[in-house]
């Protein structure tokens, strides 16, 4: 059963009460700059106890609470790095890319063969699979729709990013 | 006994700040002459070096270049400060990473001490490289024994291509640096701005190296003790310590020139209730309180045919609070003591002083209880952070259109908003 609080009392002695606060005051280095205040000598009604106490055993959990476990950790791998993307089009769904999925891109990657990449060739964004072998680059698309584009010399290709994550929506 | 050490001060700074932020995610930008635009779509506040290089001005005022960039099809966007404030930060906390001392002197600029690092040239590249790969952003190094040589290293790195982007004056020869200083203006100066550098010039002081072996008591004379400090800085004898932690503000301002011309009380409360909530939010993050209340609004004054009327009311609040609510119903209370009508107001703010930290208040009896609101004003931030300024706010807040920025030409918030991110 919760224990009953009398909410309200009436402080006879506030001169006490002040001085009780004051010398508090004077030991806490937070807060020394309590001085006299004017006092009144009517009665005035003081809350003596307004936050709930905890009455019983104390929880056998308590030892054992942890963080929840928050999902930017364990998603981004560099936060100062990363930034997301959401797809358009369906060149990637052969791997489970599709439309409206949010990717997250990490710049700090060195990009590699085999990687799916965010990246920009001749002024536009585009999402594929990186090839890089004998002095070929090629982008790569998860969609037999889409013939691979071969980057040619003169043209102008930069990953932007190495994509990392697909969060796609199931519900 | 050991000389003393020269100390490494290194000046990362962005190049061209804003510009940069908004060409990371529009690749089609890259070689597009474009600047970004002030509050209300104003002046030039970044230029791309293309835009640099057909004569924009910075700071010049938008409708004055409208030929010019009609001419060269020099783009122009509306400045979009939530991208800007994220890329600032990720930034910021890339360099970090290098010293246990730095100071973020600007959005854009920031003090690294690289004091004792035995390989300087690489570290510097680090920076630069490290900075270029994970956000996009291109920056300059400038190292100096000073805050003001590191300033003017950080300019000739930016001027000169040959540097590539870092440039170490502690590495100099005497002779390279007095041939260095010689060969730069003196309005180049951390400080030294446009007025200066003509008084200056009439005492026959026109390059850094003049300034750096003028006449001292003159100087003094003259100028007073802050060129002074410059010409003692430009000696190598630091007189600007790094400030690794920002003084808490003293007082904080919103303000605002409206998108139009405001002639309604109800509008311009509305105004003043966004100005309320976020310098609140702002004392609130900084975990203190104010204590004096300021409201202000001005008419138009480069409208001169227009009657002009510019009040300002300050007062103290009953007890010191960071409450949003309390604080709106001061603000408006003060905005109708001063309105007169037939006037009309182009700026309104509010201005918090006698600001102090929450925890080293003082009690007072007779003070109404105040947790609800407490609770209240956290849930408020909480909710703004995670979805959006302005998601909660107090009622009047935003219900009158008319006041709010001109933005017609702003970028999408790419990372800061989750409906916001760029599709690919």
């Amino acid at each position: 059963m919760k224990p009953k609080f009398t909410r309200r009392a009436q402080c006879v002695n506030l001169k006490d009460w002040l001085f009780i606060q004051y010398i508090q005051g004077m030991s806490s280095p937070l807060d020394s700059s309590l001085s006299p205040v004017f006092v009144p000598d009517t009665p005035v009604w003081l809350d003596v106890c307004t936050w709930p106490v905890a009455a019983g055993f104390p929880s056998p959990a308590a030892d054992h609470t942890r963080k929840r476990i928050d999902l930017n950790e364990h998603l981004i791998r560099n936060k100062e790095a990363t930034f997301i993307f959401r797809v358009k089009g369906d060149s990637m769904s052969g791997i489970g890319i599709y439309e409206g999925d949010e990717l997250l891109v990490d710049r700090s990657i060195e990009a590699k063969h085999g990687n799916i990449v965010l990246a920009v060739l001749n002024n536009d964004y585009t999402v594929k699979r990186l090839y890089r072998r004998g002095g070929v680059v090629k982008l790569i698309a998860e969609n037999p729709l889409y013939p691979p584009i071969v980057v040619k010399e003169g043209e102008e290709l930069v990953i932007w990013g190495v994509v990392t994550r697909n969060l796609h929506k199931l519900y | 006994m050991a000389p003393p050490k020269v100390q490494a001060l290194a000046l990362v700074d962005c190049n061209n700040f804003y510009v940069s932020c908004e060409r990371i995610f529009r690749p089609d930008l890259t070689h597009v002459p474009m600047v970004v635009l002030s509050n209300n779509d104003g002046c030039v506040v970044s230029r791309s070096n293309e835009a640099k290089a057909l004569g924009v001005k910075m700071g010049a005022p938008w409708f004055e270049c409208t030929a010019l960039a009609e001419q060269h099809g020099i783009l122009a966007m509306s400045s979009n400060y939530a991208l800007y404030a994220d890329m600032s930060n990720r930034v910021m906390n890339i360099l970090s990473e290098f010293s246990p001392r730095s100071e973020v002197y600007s959005i854009d600029e920031c003090f690294v001490d690289l004091t004792g690092t035995p390989k300087m040239r690489e570290v510097s590249y680090a920076m630069r490289d490290r900075i270029g790969m994970w956000t996009g952003m291109p920056v300059c190094v400038g190292i100096g024994p000073t805050k003001t040589l590191a300033k003017l290293a950080n300019h000739v790195a930016k001027k000169h291509p040959r540097s590539k982007g870092v440039f170490n004056y502690n590495a100099l020869s005497p002779e390279q640096k007095t041939q260095l200083l010689a060969h730069i203006s003196v309005e180049e100066v951390w400080g030294v701005g446009h007025k200066l550098t003509q008084k200056l010039a009439r005492h026959g002081v026109h390059t850094v190296q003049d300034l750096r072996v003028a006449h001292v008591p003159t100087l003094r004379a003259e100028f007073g003790v802050v060129m002074e400090k410059t010409q003692r800085e430009l000696q190598e004898v630091p007189c600007i310590e790094l400030q690794e932690i920002q003084p808490e503000r003293q007082q904080i301002i919103c303000s605002r020139s409206f998108g139009g011309m405001v002639t309604e009380l109800d509008v311009l409360k509305d105004a003043l209730s966004t100005f309320a909530a976020n310098a609140c939010a702002k004392l609130r993050a900084q975990n203190s309180h104010a204590a004096v209340i300021q409201v202000f609004l001005q008419t138009n004054r480069f409208r001169k045919e227009l009657p002009q009327y510019m009040p300002s009311l300050a007062v103290p609040l009953p007890y010191p609070t960071h409450d949003s609510l309390e604080v709106n119903r001061w603000a408006s209370c003060l905005c109708e003591r001063m309105f007169k009508p037939d006037y009309q107001y182009k700026k309104a703010g509010i201005m918090l002083s006698e600001i102090s930290p929450v925890t080293r208040r003082q009690g007072d009896l007779l003070e109404p209880e105040t947790t609800s609101n407490a609770k209240l004003m956290q849930a408020l931030d909480q909710l703004n952070q995670r979805y959006g300024r302005g998601t909660v706010k107090v009622s009047t807040q935003g219900a009158f259109k008319g006041w709010q920025m001109r933005q017609e030409r702003k970028s999408p918030n790419y990372t800061t908003c989750w409906d916001a991110i760029p599709v690919v």
